[in-house]
């Protein structure tokens, strides 16, 4: 079986310019959403309290929004969480309030919300741990359980916003110092930029879709930008070598002959961690549910800026031969007319 | 030229044995255990109630798998949960007789299920994060700038009292903040005294400051001291929650420094975060009182008489009663620090305490006045007080500095000078993160991160067995053996799996069958160029790999980034992910290659290799691009 049977080289780079332009109207839309949305940081970089509770029935949130409002903690969100006998409450942080009792006051609320009475529940679990956990119960029911709770303080979210954008600074000085180093300066910054852009739309489609941007999603962007910087090396790879082994092509062809040859492993690849992505996103539960969108948004565009976004750079950068050909580089020329031309 | 010599295989089937055998003990499970702690600050275990845990069980007719002493917990593992409860209820009978006062902790609890020697080689299962099996988990933020002031006020304490038996005359003594500043009236004793506070009181460094009417030095904490002031800080208040902690019972507390000044607190099992809370924020105090030496309260100890009035019956930490007094003469509050020593003259192993400004003043006082009377330190923890130690007080002691010695081991010493310390917290805590994870919703996450796994696997097994035939098959094989590699090095390093841990083995794995797509892709390349099967297989290999390291250092990057900058489930997801993209190396590279020779390596006139249909475009030849 192959999928790819390409009789000739794919001359893409003849539409390089409609491409980019494409890409920048994405990153455009992505900055635009990101500026005028925002994004919806979950409670790990903003600080307060979540707690989840789960119903034996479908849960009525408006009940439990009223229930929880009666505490008076401000803007109160409450939501169902993956299915609808699941409810997540989301309180923000706030001057004066003891974060330390919220979750006990929170699920009091909830618990008072369906004629409950909290209790302490000592049970030995059927493995023959002992769990003690706090319940609600009326009469011999228990209507709602409790599930996860989660409190994070102020300074706790400012680091981690903090740490977030390190990590992301020595992701891109990393890869950059390491493909100038192993190709040329301007794959590394061809490659950068294009993988950058797929960055900013991931967080384009949360800022869009307002959904939540929690530490996990930011691990699951960081992860893919690793990941796709790699398809740009494949590529990269390719073209140096069809510099040493072609000489008489033009250096769009090199690029449309590198691509070519290397389309059919790019989809395999993509497609194989896209299937990991995909039991993810089906068997992974709410928790990993915007992990493995941000994954799979982050593959599929991917291969876009890989294929067509980081080889045209790389193209507009005036890549030659003889930047592959010997190691040293002379024309690193920073006011290159080309090099503003940029997703 | 598709031949490993011998070693190579040696070294695949080394790395393959180990880690089938520390991927192991994952599969065992967990079985029911009963778990004996120490209920009291006071009470030390040792190996001796190992023997007596043995025999209450064979009494109760509880049969253990084994009883196991370590640490700070002797642990009993069980058949069956049953046998499990019957032990657990036999020990708190035999070793708790006073139900109201227990001394030990009885738990229930689960220990691993795998045999004795795969322990031995210390191939234990993976430890589970608190999102795979319930529990709770602080952080805690060290209040620094307390312990700072606390040692800052202690010094100011120290400096008065030394200028006042030197003799020197000082205009006002005042704390600001962490600095210390002493004016002066007179240039004699300002120099005098400068030169006493440099050479003596060396956690500060000092700095005349001129002033319009008086002379004024500034004593600035030393960052060194600072700094070391911070570590015990954090150091003491980790022994603390230790302590208390023990007496939840629970399995497997994590008690960790994280930073600078925070603590990691987990807690599996325990979903009870108000009880938590209580018991980590409990202060035992500590009271020092005289003890009672009359002849009535000698009586009263033994059991002969009434107690006296105005004094209480006690308990030393031997068993031993003894009558102290009910008038409190100092609190924990006036006890800065808790040291062991040595004596210098006598070579006896000592206590060394340190007593704030206040407390030394009234402890000079009271030893004047009760010279060879003896004088009891008592430890409280919930409600119930302990004599730790009732030296006898030999003369008059001032300076806020105490000593105390006698027949005491090093041992001994070390124990009851953190006894005193662990009254306390060096410096206030403040939680600053706070997770519960209900205990079904770990098991549904394992559930949930398995299945991911089994069947992003599956749908990539099967993908590539169709796509590249027996290639795929080799794929598939070393991808497995990626994923075994990958389990076995998480337990050898004793990782915390927690979900994001299994999205990382679930995503490493899709990521790591990228370096088998590459080969494969490589050697049908080779041969629709007209390779034959043995070259193309050994080409596609050597050229592969340059390709595969690139892509794998950059995934590397990005993966030590989130190493060293994330925390939490970051790190675990970090973790996982790095060391998978190191086996996979070696699986996808080193093993597939190894599978690869030693099916097709042997035959010498190879005609067909298994890797899916090639197709070579009809009119190759003319699309070729030029070459030179």
């Amino acid at each position: 079986m192959e999928f790819f049977r390409i009789h000739r080289d794919i001359p893409f780079m003849r539409h390089a310019l409609v491409l980019n332009i494409i890409s920048a109207v994405t990153f455009l839309a992505a900055v635009f959403f990101l500026v005028t949305r925002g994004l919806h940081l979950s409670i790990e970089f903003t600080g307060g309290t979540v707690i989840e509770v789960a119903y034996t029935q479908s849960a009525d949130i408006n009940k439990v929004r009223h229930g929880v409002e009666a505490l008076g903690l401000g803007e109160v969100q409450v939501q169902n969480f993956g299915t609808s006998k699941d409810v997540l409450i989301r309180v923000p942080l706030r001057e004066g309030v003891k974060q330390d009792e919220l979750v006990g006051q929170v699920f009091g609320a909830v618990c008072k919300a369906e004629n409950g009475v909290v209790g302490t529940h000592q049970e030995v679990s059927d493995k023959g741990e002992q769990i003690t956990r706090p319940d609600c119960r009326v009469g011999d029911t228990e209507p709602v359980a409790f599930k996860r709770s989660e409190f994070v303080g102020p300074q706790v979210g400012k680091e981690l916003a903090h740490d977030g954008a390190m990590a992301l600074a020595f992701v891109i000085i990393g890869i950059v110092v390491y493909l100038a180093i192993r190709f040329e300066w301007k794959f590394a910054v061809s490659a950068i930029l294009a993988n950058l852009h797929d960055v900013v739309i991931i967080l384009g489609f949360f800022a869009f879709f307002q959904w939540e941007f929690s530490l996990t999603v930011l691990t699951a962007v960081l992860a893919v930008l690793g990941y796709s910087v790699n398809e740009s090396v494949v590529i990269f790879d390719r073209i140096r070598e069809a510099f040493r082994k072609y000489r008489k092509l033009t250096t769009p062809q090199v690029i449309d002959h590198a691509i070519t040859s290397t389309i059919s492993r790019t989809i395999i690849t993509h497609g194989s961690t896209q299937l990991m992505v995909v039991s993810m996103l089906v068997f992974g539960g709410p928790t990993l549910h915007y992990f493995a969108i941000a994954l799979t948004i982050g593959i599929c565009f991917g291969i876009y800026s890989s294929v067509f976004v980081a080889a045209a750079i790389a193209m507009w950068l005036g890549v030659k031969r003889e930047d592959l050909a010997k190691s040293v580089s002379k024309d690193l020329d920073p006011d290159d007319p080309n090099a503003g031309a940029v997703v | 030229m598709n031949r490993y010599p011998w070693w190579k295989y040696a070294i695949i089937a080394i790395a393959l044995l180990v880690g089938f055998l520390y991927t192991l003990p994952n599969f065992f499970g967990e079985a029911p255990a009963v778990q004996v702690s120490s209920g009291k600050a006071t009470l030390k275990l040792d190996a001796s109630l190992e023997a007596r845990v043995s025999q209450i069980l064979v009494d109760a007719g509880a049969k253990a798998d084994f009883v196991q002493f370590e640490g700070n917990s002797i642990k009993a593992r069980f058949g069956d949960t049953d046998t499990q409860l019957k032990a657990k209820d036999a020990l708190t009978r035999a070793l708790n007789p006073d139900a109201d006062n227990p001394s030990y902790i009885v738990a229930l609890n689960l220990l691993s299920r795998s045999p004795h020697w795969l322990s031995s080689i210390h191939a234990l299962p993976m430890y589970l994060g608190l999102d795979l099996r319930g529990g709770v988990h602080f952080l805690m933020q060290v209040d620094m700038k307390a312990a700072l002031t606390k040692r800052a006020e202690a010094i100011t304490g120290d400096i008065r009292t030394l200028l006042r038996d030197k003799n020197l005359r000082h205009a006002g003594i005042a704390r600001d903040g962490n600095n210390v500043e002493v004016r002066f009236r007179d240039r004699p004793t300002f120099d005098q005294a400068r030169a006493l506070l440099t050479d003596q009181v060396t956690d500060m460094a000092w700095t005349p400051v001129a002033d319009a009417n008086d002379m004024k030095l500034v004593g600035v904490l030393k960052p060194e001291t600072a700094r070391r002031v911070q570590e015990t800080a954090v150091k003491q208040n980790i022994t603390t929650l230790h302590n208390r902690v023990n007496e939840l019972g629970v399995s497997e507390p994590v008690i960790q420094q994280q930073g600078i000044d925070r603590v990691v607190v987990q807690l599996p099992g325990v979903q009870d975060t108000a009880k938590a809370k209580d018991i980590i924020g409990r202060t035992a105090t500590l009271e020092v009182r005289l003890v009672d030496d009359s002849a009535e309260a000698g009586a009263a100890a033994v059991g002969s008489g009434p107690v006296p009035f105005g004094t209480e019956r006690y308990l030393e930490r031997g068993g031993r009663p003894i009558i102290v007094k009910r008038q409190v003469l100092l609190t924990g509050e006036n006890l800065t620090d808790a040291q062991p020593g040595f004596d210098s003259q006598t070579h006896e192993a000592t206590v060394n305490l340190t007593l704030d400004a206040n407390g030394s003043r009234i402890f000079k006082d009271v030893t004047r006045e009760n010279i060879g009377k003896r004088m009891a330190i008592l430890l409280f923890e919930k409600g119930k007080g302990e004599v730790v130690t009732a030296p006898v007080i030999r003369s008059e002691i001032g300076g806020g500095r105490v000593q105390i010695s006698g027949s005491m081991t090093s041992v001994e010493a070390t124990d009851t000078a953190l006894l005193l310390r662990a009254g306390s917290l060096a410096a206030p805590m403040e939680i600053i993160e706070e997770r519960t994870i209900g205990p079904t919703l770990g098991a549904e996450n394992i559930g949930k991160g398995f299945n991911s796994v089994l069947y992003g696997f599956a749908g990539i097994a099967l993908f590539m067995c169709i796509y590249y035939r027996l290639f795929g098959v080799f794929s598939t094989i070393a991808l497995a053996v990626n994923l075994l590699l990958l389990v076995s090095i998480l337990s050898m390093l004793q990782a915390t799996l927690s979900l994001p841990g299994m999205a990382a083995i679930a995503l490493t794995l899709g990521m790591a069958i990228d370096a088998n797509v590459l080969i494969n892709e490589r050697v049908r390349e080779e041969l629709r160029a007209g390779a034959s099967p043995q070259a193309a297989i050994h080409a596609g290999y050597e050229r592969a790999f340059a390709t595969i390291l690139d892509s794998n250092v950059t995934t590397l990057i990005a993966g030590i980034a989130l190493l060293v900058f994330g925390s939490g489930p970051v790190k675990g997801f970090a973790v996982v992910h790095c060391i998978g993209i190191l086996t996979s190396m070696f699986s996808a590279v080193f093993f597939s290659r190894g599978l690869v020779n030693l099916w097709y390596g042997r035959q010498k006139k190879l005609k067909d290799v298994s890797i899916g249909a090639v197709w070579v475009p009809p009119t190759a030849a003319a699309d070729e691009p030029a070459k030179s």
